[in-house]
């Protein structure tokens, strides 16, 4: 598959590295170079610097051909704006958001976006590490 | 009316003014603290302090009985957010934002936020109305409704010139309400009427029509 990958932090990197060690054509995107660095030992993909909110860039990483777009920055905004950009106007099948706040990400998730939650998946693993044997 | 303002920098500030002035209930969202403070110094107590897409803080904000939202920061994707959530979670119809690039407009659009402001746009609506000879103007987007209001000069070379309105083949919904003849005289035309080199025409027109429309009525000078 091609696959854009928007933020290349902890998790865009190392979702970047499980993508790319499974044989996909992928591309990362970050606003910082030294972002790039955590990529790695010989990654095979693009990366491609600048704000993914801003349609010249994601054209630039090849969101037109993409099959699947994942936006991992910091900003759930700036996630959720991108995603559904690549969905909606360019016309990617998979399009996955991080979206921090459970508050958003369930209307996110319910205006069709397909969304992550770190805190609700993170809160509930440590509900499960306090109370289960 | 009661009206929510998310951003409180300069366009913010300045929209909660006007808003005040005209007798309006205010209440600016605003993340920095001195902004707020600032505000609340110059107008009373009509700024809080909290991120403008939080679900909380526009609950808090009494969005459920909020006439108009308008997202005013300079960041499209906080004003998207900000209009996603007061939409998804307390149905309101009543949504302007502030677009800072002009090129967000279409996922606005897209995502069913219609009524958008860009500086940038206005401008360039404005140089478009002093350029005499631009073939084309905008007029006025109607809300909703998918029309607009165009301005079309017809040159001197057209070679519709001396033709009836009727027999002018108009691009499907299009309509012609109004004639401005060249000695300024606005007149309601009819299928009769004749076009006249120099004449302003207004006319009714689906945005994808506009160019179909001016090659009609122009024969494509």
């Amino acid at each position: 598959m091609k696959i854009v990958i928007m933020g290349c932090g902890r998790v865009g990197a190392n979702l970047a590295e499980r993508l790319g060690a499974e044989g996909h054509d992928l591309t990362v995107i970050d606003t910082e170079a030294s972002a790039f660095r955590r990529l790695p030992d010989g990654f095979a993909g693009r990366t491609v610097l600048g704000n993914a909110v801003h349609h010249e860039t994601l054209r630039e990483a090849g969101v037109e051909e993409a099959d699947a777009f994942v936006a991992v920055t910091q900003g759930d905004n700036r996630n959720a704006m991108a995603a559904q950009v690549a969905m909606h106007l360019f016309g990617v099948q998979r399009v996955v958001a991080r979206i921090y706040d459970p508050e958003r990400e369930k209307i996110y998730r319910d205006l069709g976006l397909h969304t992550v939650s770190p805190t609700l998946i993170l809160s509930e693993r440590l509900h499960e590490a306090i109370v289960e044997p | 009316m009661y009206v929510i303002v998310v951003g409180g920098g300069k366009v913010g500030a300045q929209t909660a003014r006007e808003l005040v002035a005209a007798g309006h209930e205010v209440l600016v969202i605003e993340r920095e603290r001195a902004k707020v403070e600032a505000l609340n110094e110059e107008l009373g107590e009509i700024a809080v302090v909290g991120d403008g897409p939080e679900v909380r803080v526009q609950e808090e904000a009494g969005m459920n009985r909020a006439d108009l939202v308008i997202a005013a920061t300079g960041r499209d994707e906080t004003n998207l957010a900000v209009c996603q959530v007061a939409q998804a979670r307390f149905a309101r119809q009543r949504v302007i934002a502030r677009i800072n690039n002009p090129k967000n407009a279409a996922i606005f659009r897209a995502l069913g936020i219609s009524l958008t402001v860009s500086a940038t746009e206005a401008i360039m609506a404005h140089i478009e109305q002093e350029l005499p000879s631009h073939p084309l103007i905008h007029l006025l987007q109607l809300r909703g409704g998918g029309f607009e209001i165009v301005e079309i000069l017809i040159p001197e070379d057209a070679t519709t010139v001396g033709r009836r309105i009727h027999s002018v083949e108009l691009p499907p919904d299009a309509l012609v309400p109004l004639v401005v003849r060249p000695d300024g005289t606005p007149v309601i035309p009819n299928g009769d009427s004749v076009l006249e080199a120099g004449s302003e025409i207004l006319a009714v027109t689906r945005p994808e029509h506009e160019t179909e429309l001016r090659r009609a009525l122009t024969g494509g000078a």
